[in-house]
């Protein structure tokens, strides 16, 4: 089925932040920091006060307002890293909201912005997240976070091991770089003391209760209101300073305030993410079995601990170990805050770099005991026969419980699928000719439907038409295409008589919203439960108006019948109507016909997936070529084939980014080199290859009625080992890329002669 | 420090449009603030991702490097003027649907813009031609194949 929400996004009526304007709205420009590390000795704002338009400025000393908190995971000792809205007496990172311009217009705004000026006196930076902890304030270091996870005994493994692999990767920081740049519009009415934010996505509803907090509001009286999404990916959405300055700054004018980030801020203020160096170590026995993992990494926090809390180190470790058995396993995590954007979450958070880690040590180990990748795989995979799979570890709260699987079926039809044993045979036929080709394959397990709930309500109207409604958002995934075919599935009416709203807090006390893959699992399930519940209503109903036994009805294709009677009939048109208040009383039903459906869940769901990328190298210039990305991955079930795969390969694209362009590189003295498109680099139609997708259904979740899992994050995850490995082949170097994004210096490096190589990755830098 | 504005007269989509804007005003803002047609948009506003294509006599420019003065006297078509009168989509438009060649949609006007300048055009299109002008855009969720694809078919629709 083609997408429902496409029409408005072609003809150019889409409602994205931007395009909202309201009556007076007044622009926002934030002043931001150009220092990486300082003490701010004082800020002068004279000169934007004094620029016509201008109507007010402010900084720190001139709000109340506290640190933003954090959204998930938690940890107590985070709570002195959280990001002030404006910065106070310190500044951390260059792109720090230190004050705030507001005009009449953008461009006036934005001149009056280069007004304000900031006198800091300039500390040394902390650019490397490995040095030795460095001071954070007077009371806290740099190592905002440590832990130790793991399970069974990992010395002993190693000191049995036939084997034993060390291995130190990094995965440079990168982000999610939705093609719009985020917005605000935020309306507080002093007549109504209400708020209208507009621009909210991800998680509105968790948002509008921390908004209402930060302002000492009602809940109720705030409302954030959601419209086209340019992208999600994990950045978008958070509550930033931003976000909470423009309501504040509404609330000061009593008019609307609209904040319209341009992409040069966007790079330094939204969330970077990534950037984590792994030190790994794996046991195995002779046969290349894993019998202990032992990795201990860094993540690069960057300035401030945000939204996401130990979201993304956390994720890390549990996930580590991936689809393998790995009887014993131990990791180490080191959270170091330095002097760059804050981090959070992006596509396969956690799961992008975790898998790097363990998929060069799995092939290090195939290397080693001269198994083919593929096959070292097989050799420790976690088998059918052990689904559902525990493993003691926890994530997000939850048990980390693998619910299906057949890992090995998804290996082999993969290799069929895609030919792979041809494929390499021609690749070894053109580097015997002289060419420098080669394939790399890595496996993963992905999460998807974190729970705890989500709901939807759904209704019917007098003609018949449908409305779902429901606080979990759209990122532009296909989210209402998805509900549309799970509610005209369970009501039996075309798809064209199904609205789904997703618009505005105020329009369902409870939601969660977009993000960790969890929209089908839990709203589609939920979507499923309000339409059986609204099935059974038209039968309670329904047998008022035929006057009937309810257990000789049937609800079928929009209506309900007498049980082999299909002559005597209600469409659910006339349903609705008959529920009118008045009657509905006199029949003791509730008036409507609508239900509410709630779906909760304790577990998430866990798809998995081979990536398999095949690339050239130029050995003149060590530029890489991607030819040809492969992703076989198993759903569950899906609920609709053409936009799983539109997310697989999307979600492949930005893997390759990772791999090979994109990094948020900064100089040694913390300036970020990476501000516009001309130096981060996105992939186009020329770097991205044709993706080929294979699609399997053999493990359905048991944990939710659809039998689904999620798609949103499975094109990502291993692409960036993927393509490792090949780089591996092309080169002719086993074990020699490190590192991402791969660099066109490593590869050059990699075509020497194995005596000339370093190996370590570069560190912080 | 203040500019006397320019009366400027356009012609978008067609229409002619009497605006009143500050000489630095951009293209694509004046399209989106003054003209209220907001269905070009700035993803990067230096000229890089393209979303802001729009056609000036036909042919593809990003409309956040060129200033509304400039456009004076050429014909602006945005993605707005694509579909017909009736509302039919124009062939592009209408295989951007089939092929899911669009996710979030944010970068979609521009590819579309950027493809309908190419495919009405009169000079010789193969296929590398598409593909190597596709890459003069960026989409951050689709991963191009699909909108590869659609631009190919509509290729087929308005060159047979």
């Amino acid at each position: 089925m083609l997408r429902v929400e496409d029409l408005p996004l072609l003809t150019g009526a889409g409602r994205f932040a931007a395009d909202i304007h309201l009556d007076r709205e007044a622009h926002m420009r934030v002043v931001r920091c150009q220092v990486p590390h300082g003490l701010v000795r004082g800020i002068d704002v004279s000169g934007a006060k004094a620029v016509p338009g201008v109507l007010a400025v402010w900084s720190a000393a001139d709000i109340d307002l506290g640190p933003i908190e954090f959204r998930q995971a938690a940890f107590a000792e985070l709570l002195p890293y959280r990001q002030p809205v404006l910065a106070g007496s310190r500044v951390r990172y260059v792109g720090e909201p230190v004050a705030i311009v507001v005009a009449e217009d953008a461009y006036a705004a934005e001149d009056a912005a280069e007004g304000v000026q900031l006198d800091v006196a300039a500390l040394e930076p902390v650019i490397d997240p490995r040095a030795a902890p460095a001071r954070f304030d007077e009371d806290h270091g740099t190592e905002a976070l440590s832990f130790v996870n793991g399970y069974g005994d990992v010395a002993a493994a190693f000191a049995a091991a036939c084997h034993v692999v060390e291995l130190t990767v990094r995965v440079g920081r990168h982000t999610g770089v939705p093609l719009e740049c985020r917005g605000a519009l935020a309306d507080y009415r002093r007549s109504t003391g209400t708020l209208d934010f507009y621009g909210a996505a991800k998680v509105p509803h968790y948002n509008r209760a921390a908004l209402a907090a930060m302002l000492g509001m009602a809940p109720h009286l705030v409302v954030l209101r959601e419209g086209h999404v340019g992208g999600g990916f994990g950045v978008r959405g958070e509550l930033y300073p931003e976000d909470v300055l423009a309501c504040w700054a509404s609330r000061e004018l009593g008019r609307p305030v609209k904040w319209i980030e341009d992409r040069q801020e966007h790079l330094v203020a939204a969330n970077h993410s990534r950037d984590q160096v792994h030190h790994i170590r794996a046991a195995a026995a002779a046969d290349g079995f894993v019998t202990a993992i032992d990795d201990e990494f860094w993540l690069d926090q960057g300035a401030y601990v945000r939204t996401h809390a130990a979201t993304v180190p956390t994720l890390t470790a549990a996930m580590l170990p991936g689809p393998y058995q790995v009887p014993a396993y131990r990791v180490r995590a080191h959270v170091r805050l330095t002097n760059k954007t804050p981090a959070g979450t992006y596509r396969a958070p956690g799961r992008y770099e975790g898998t790097f880690a363990r998929e060069r040590v799995m092939d290090a180990v195939a290397a080693k005991v001269g198994a083919g990748p593929l096959e070292l795989r097989r050799r420790n995979f976690i088998t059918a026969g052990q689904m559902p799979f525990a493993r003691p570890l926890t994530a997000l709260g939850t048990e980390l419980e693998y619910d299906s699987g057949d890992y090995a079926l998804l290996v082999a039809k993969a290799e069929e699928r895609f030919g792979l044993a041809a494929l390499e045979r021609d690749l070894a036929a053109r580097r015997a000719a002289g060419e420098a080709v080669g394939m790399g394959s890595a496996f993963f397990v992905e999460k998807s439907g974190l729970g705890p709930y989500e709901g939807v309500r759904v209704g019917v109207d007098t003609a018949g038409h449908v409305e779902v409604i429901t606080g979990a958002g759209s990122m532009g995934q296909g989210f209402d295409t998805m509900i549309t075919q799970v509610c005209a599935h369970e009501l039996g009416v075309p798809a064209a008589a199904i609205r789904v709203r997703h618009e505005a807090t105020d329009e369902i006390d409870h939601a969660l919203g977009a993000f960790a893959s969890r929209l089908t699992v839990m709203a589609g399930s939920a979507t499923l439960l309000a339409a059986r519940a609204l099935r059974d209503k038209a039968v309670q109903a329904a047998a008022r108006m035929l006057e009937a036994d309810p257990g000789d009805l049937e609800y079928a294709e929009g209506g309900v019948q007498v049980r082999g009677e299909p002559a005597a009939r209600v469409a659910i048109g006339a349903i609705a109507a008959a529920l009118r208040p008045d009657q509905a009383a006199r029949w003791g039903l509730a008036p409507s016909l609508a239900a509410d459906g709630w779906y909760t869940s304790d577990h998430m769901c866990y798809p998995y997936g081979l990536h398999v990328a095949v690339v050239r190298v130029d050995r003149g210039t060590g530029q890489v070529t991607a030819e040809r990305l492969l992703v076989a991955y198993d759903i569950g079930r899906a609920v609709n084939p053409m936009m799983v795969e539109g997310q697989l390969v999307g979600g492949a694209a930005q893997g390759l980014g990772g791999a090979l362009l994109e990094e948020f590189s900064y100089d040694a003295d913390g300036q970020p080199q990476c501000t516009t498109f001309m130096d981060y680099l996105l992939p186009t139609r020329a770097e991205v290859p044709p993706v080929d997708v294979l699609i399997t259904t053999d493990a359905p979740s048991p944990r939710n009625p659809l039998g689904v899992k999620g798609a949103g994050e499975g094109g990502t995850t291993a692409m960036g080992a993927a393509i490792a490995a090949a780089v591996d082949a092309a080169a002719g170097a086993p074990g020699g890329v490190l590192e991402l994004p791969v660099r066109a210096e490593a590869v050059l490096a990699l075509l020497r002669p194995a005596g000339q190589r370093s190996t370590s990755p570069s560190g912080g830098i | 420090m203040s500019i006397a504005p320019l009366n400027l007269l356009l012609n978008v989509n067609g229409e002619p449009v009497t605006v009143s804007v500050e000489p630095r005003k951009s293209l694509a803002d004046t399209l989106r603030e003054d003209c209220r047609l907001t269905g070009t948009h700035l993803g990067c506003e230096h000229g890089v991702c393209g979303a802001c294509t729009v056609l000036l006599d036909g042919e593809p420019v990003r409309s956040c490097l060129m200033l509304a003065a400039q456009a004076q006297g050429h014909s602006v078509r945005t993605v707005e003027g694509l579909a017909a009168e009736d509302g039919t989509l124009h062939p592009l438009q209408q295989a951007f649907w089939e092929n899911h060649g669009l996710q979030c949609g944010f970068c979609t006007p521009g590819f579309l813009m950027l493809a309908a300048g190419l495919l009405e055009s009169a000079g010789p299109l193969t296929a590398e031609m598409i593909d190597d002008a596709l890459s003069s855009n960026l989409c951050r969720c689709t991963g191009y194949e699909n909108i590869s694809k659609a631009v190919h078919a509509a290729a087929k629709v308005l060159r047979q």
